[in-house]
């Protein structure tokens, strides 16, 4: 199996450790993962998609065309980039006119969208790809008595109709990713609620969006989860961050609840240590708990 | 032109008509603003948003803070009883208040990054030290790593006139002001 790494930009410029897990991960399953050069800014779909439609879908369509260059799918560490991709590849496959169009935008920098290949999220190949029982066989470190706060994201999962993976109001796919690891996912109020970082609210309203934030971190804490996890590098950043941000700039109070991909934390499982999976780079520290896993 | 048919000739072209026109069948039921995560926290209402564009109210939905406090999360996307692309619209919206000069000088800060490193969220000296010690490539193989292909993503944005829409100056290669 090999699938062409869209990186995005909070995962490699941000949060490098999301990166190095996900591949460590993925080579551990003996998927290949190649990289897709020049890529740039998916760009992000709220904001982006926001500005300018057929900006936000041209430049969508040339990060496709470039991973088209190297004869396999997409896969990806970010919602924001999932929803980008996924929804421009879907357009795009569906209608021809807008093919057209952007090729004529893409032609002058030697690049050509054609709609063969299809944009995969990294849990997507995880769950139904390697599948659980490989998942399983691999885990060396059972995260027994682990309490796992799921934190989907948005774009994952909707529009429904567009994205295809199943229910956006009661989703399954990631937490039976975290059972398998041997941690126990656990229901918590607004568990689908959205991180608050999208659709350029974090950029233009700073205070506002961390308000989902400090609702999620709380929400978690009170059913003693031991940590958030996330399969977005937006989402991640908006958590982790956020938390500090919440205490510093805006003075309030809160519990700190350390934050973990789920490549971080299936990496734990599958013994790689905290220094490999970049996860003492976050701001809020991990629990002891965690690392001496 | 009435506000109503402008949101769905501009969404209409990328997104598709059959897609936009869904805005004229909302009944006003509400489900929107009550299953809204932002509007439990802030001053958007979806409801009166879309009432509001359906009245033709073009110059307070355009000119109104609240269009740019949906975080795009598609709740009320995915529960409308009408089927009405709830988020899709907005997103249109957003697209006719930014070429009304609507855009807040933040989000054209950060349009302008991909336009001037290929990326929204650009690299840093402490995030390459970072990389370094996790076994990665100091730059990442994007357009960090490939001056072409940012030359690439410059004339794309020359070519949509996204750099006009953002008031990006190629001289300081910086927003204009």
């Amino acid at each position: 199996m090999k699938y062409a790494y869209f990186l995005g930009c909070i995962t490699p410029n941000r949060y490098p450790g999301i990166e190095a897990s996900t591949r460590k991960v993925f080579d551990a399953f003996g998927i290949e993962c190649v990289e897709v050069p020049g890529a740039s800014c998916c760009p992000a779909p709220g904001v982006f998609g926001s500005f300018d439609l057929k900006t936000w879908l041209a430049i969508g369509g040339r990060n496709i065309a470039i991973a088209e260059e190297q004869n396999c799918d997409i896969m990806l560490t970010c919602n924001g980039c999932y929803g980008t991709l996924q929804e421009a590849n879907h357009l795009l496959q569906e209608n021809p006119h807008l093919v057209e169009m952007i090729n004529e935008i893409l032609a002058e920098e030697g690049h050509q969208y054609k709609g063969e290949i299809q944009v995969k999220h990294c849990v997507e190949i995880l769950h139904n790809e390697v599948g659980l029982d490989t998942i399983k066989e691999h885990i060396t470190k059972p995260l027994d008595g682990i309490k796992v706060a799921v934190h989907y994201g948005c774009h994952f999962l909707k529009p429904s109709e567009v994205r295809g993976q199943g229910s956006s109001e009661r989703p399954r796919m990631v937490d039976e990713l975290v059972n398998v690891t041997g941690a126990e996912s656990v229901d918590y109020k607004d568990k689908i609620v959205c991180c608050g970082a999208g659709g350029g609210v974090r950029t233009r309203e700073l205070e506002k969006s961390l308000l989902f934030t400090l609702d999620k971190v709380n929400n978690a804490n009170a059913v003693g989860a031991d940590c958030l996890l996330d399969i977005c590098a937006f989402c991640h950043l908006q958590m982790d961050v956020g938390q500090t941000e919440l205490t510093g700039k805006f003075g309030k109070e809160l519990d700190n609840i350390p934050v973990l991909f789920y490549t971080q934390l299936l990496g734990l499982a599958m013994g790689f240590t905290p220094d490999e999976l970049g996860i003492n780079m976050h701001q809020i520290p991990m629990s002891d708990k965690i690392l001496k896993i | 032109m009435e506000f109503v048919d402008e949101i769905i000739e501009t969404g209409g072209p990328i997104l598709g008509s059959e897609h936009m026109e869904t805005l004229r069948v909302c009944m006003q039921c509400g489900k929107c603003t009550g299953g809204c995560p932002s509007g439990r926290l802030t001053a958007i209402r979806t409801r009166k948003m879309i009432l509001s564009a359906l009245l033709n109210m073009r110059d307070e939905v355009l000119s109104s803070d609240e269009l740019w406090l949906c975080t795009t999360c598609y709740t009320c996307y995915e529960r409308c009883p009408r089927n009405v692309k709830v988020t899709d619209i907005t997103r249109t919206i957003r697209n006719i208040a930014g070429r009304e000069g609507y855009l807040a000088k933040s989000h054209r800060m950060a349009a302008s990054y991909v336009i001037k490193t290929g990326h929204g969220v650009p690299i840093n000296d402490a995030v390459k030290e970072s990389r370094k010690k996790l076994g990665l490539s100091e730059i990442p193989p994007t357009t960090h790593a490939y001056k072409d292909a940012l030359k690439g993503i410059q004339t794309l944005a020359k070519k949509t006139k996204f750099d006009e829409l953002i008031d990006f100056d190629w001289e300081t290669m910086n927003l204009k002001e």
